[in-house]
């Protein structure tokens, strides 16, 4: 029997990488009551870097955009076209080591 | 401001830029290339298998100083469910030549040696510029605009900018990806020593393997999960189609988690340490999703075109010929000083006449019959396994009543008509 690997959290393979950022997001939601009609939110769970958070209390949408590694993946998982996702701007954000 | 005025400049330095870039400087032709990353390969994702020959078109002999992590002599599937695996694989020490058919690379270090040859070649490399828009005159694209305001100007801009290509939606050519069109990849780079991992693969000296992994592990969403072999590291990851991930709330790190926990795939990577994540969409729309390849004085090469052959794991092999291509047009339309949408549609005869576009063609409808008969990923894999658990098993019965178990249970699970049915959509997929 094999050791089971030690689980890593989204927190941990987030620590592996190097980001250089900026103090203006390059994501944008375009009407905050969309979300709030929402059933199951797909851009809280299929966004490989948990970017995105549905804050019960306040109602809305917590982007954290500066965690972002830049899939792209946030625009196609929004059924509503809710989010506006750019590039951020040159030389910011995630920069891989390995790719 | 506008005071530089190339003769190309193409938006991305991944392969299908790189290659469009070398090709145009090569021909005397004044080329900027622009990278929003810091660097090359800052912002670029693979498995990754890099294909020689198309390489070799670009840079002959590259594996002389190359960054290879190694050739690639066998090919493996595994047919998976939550316990058991068939195993298929095929190894050749024919495959083990200089160069080899494929090896695996890391693409950053890749990147970044492609990068510098096209900078050899006479190419001026700006990285850290993100392009935000194109810049029109009488309708026709002259230039593009970056983040930062600046304004650069060329005959032809060739638009190599990856999945998320902006330049494709602004210059409009085409509207943004359905979900069905994009897959999501997320893929960890595993640390090991490399003997360990020679040993555990069965590898002599700089040979490698690849495997993929098709079913239990996604869950019956559309995709697959692959294991790589580099020098001392393993990369392992899984893609799958963004409607699915859409529609079941999966969490992809989540899955990638379970595929390192599966039987079949934790010893192989049992002690690894764990370097890099990371993330990627991967354009499997195929052929029926490309956008128009040219418009007045833009072309489209690489993930931005969608050009991706999911079926048989090719991508940066297409985009590296297209952008081969897409340089070889401009420097004949520059002969004749004509940038039009005319004039640049020789590009797209060059791809009808090469592999892109014909292998596009021939895989064009795959994933869309899988999606129809999407119980497929799962009903096969647990099929063939408790068939072969039960041919392998030896508990006293004769064989012929466990022959019979498995026949019972083929036409309780799909039957023979739909089996054959099955195999008939998708025999593409293989060819």
């Amino acid at each position: 029997m094999v050791d089971e690997p030690k689980p890593m959290t989204l927190e941990d393979k987030l620590g592996l990488l190097t980001y250089k950022n900026d103090h203006q997001t390059h994501i944008k939601i375009l009407d905050n009551k969309t979300c709030l009609n929402c059933p199951n939110k797909p851009c809280v769970t299929g966004c490989p870097a948990g970017v995105y958070a549905w804050d019960e209390p306040q109602k809305k949408l917590v982007v954290s955009y500066e965690n972002c590694i830049e899939c792209g993946a946030a625009r196609m998982l929004c059924p509503y076209n809710n989010i506006e996702w750019n590039p951020p701007r040159g030389g910011f954000g995630v920069s891989y080591k390995y790719g | 401001m506008a005071d530089d005025k190339f003769d190309s400049i193409v938006v991305g330095a991944g392969p299908a830029g790189v290659s469009a870039a070398i090709t145009m400087a090569r021909a005397g032709l004044n080329v900027a290339l622009l990278e929003r990353g810091e660097y090359a390969g800052a912002k670029n994702v693979q498995g990754a298998v890099l294909y020689s020959k198309m390489l070799q078109d670009v840079i002959p002999e590259f594996w002389k100083d190359c960054p290879l992590e190694r050739a690639i002599v066998e090919e493996r599937v595994f047919i998976l469910t939550a316990k058991s695996g068939i195993q298929i694989g095929y190894k050749s020490a024919d495959y083990d030549v200089v160069p080899a058919n494929c090896y695996t690379i890391i693409r950053v270090e890749f990147d970044k040696w492609f990068s510098k040859k096209a900078e050899q070649a006479g190419v001026t490399l700006i990285t850290g510029v993100t392009v935000s828009d194109v810049i029109k005159k009488n309708g026709a694209v002259v230039g593009v605009k970056t983040t930062e305001g600046d304004e650069l100007l060329a005959d032809v801009v060739i638009a190599c900018d990856g999945v998320n290509s902006i330049l494709a939606q602004k210059a409009g050519l085409h509207r943004e990806w359905k979900p069905q069109e994009v897959a999501l990849g997320v893929k960890e780079i595993l640390a090991l020593p490399r003997e360990k991992i020679e040993d555990r693969f069965c590898l002599e000296g700089n040979q490698g393997s690849t495997t993929e992994m098709v079913g239990d592990i996604t869950k019956g969403m559309l995709g697959y999960a692959f294991m790589y072999t580099n020098k001392d590291t393993i990369a392992l990851g899984l893609g799958c189609a963004v409607d699915d991930f859409q529609r079941t709330n999966i969490k992809p790190y989540d899955l990638l988690e379970e595929l390192k926990r599966h039987p079949l795939v934790r010893r192989y990577i049992q002690g690894s340490k764990s370097v890099e994540y990371s993330a990627h969409l991967i354009p499997e729309g195929g052929f029926n999703s490309m956008p128009p390849l040219y418009t007045d004085g833009m072309l489209l090469a690489g993930d931005a075109a969608q050009m991706i052959n999911p079926t048989h794991r090719e991508g940066s092999n297409l985009a590296m010929s297209a952008g081969k291509m897409a340089g070889e047009t401009v420097i004949e339309v520059k002969k004749k000083n004509n940038f039009s949408a005319r004039s640049l549609s020789l590009y797209r005869k060059k791809l009808e006449d090469s592999f892109v576009l014909k292998d596009m063609d021939d895989h064009k409808d795959i994933e869309d019959k899988v999606r129809a008969n999407r119980d497929m990923l799962t009903v096969y894999p647990k099929l063939v396994c408790d068939a072969a658990h039960e041919y392998f098993l030896v508990d006293g019965l004769p064989k012929r009543d466990h022959q019979k178990r498995i026949i019972r249970r083929i036409r309780r699970e799909r039957g023979f008509f739909r089996m054959f049915k099955d195999a008939m959509s998708l025999r593409h997929a293989i060819g």
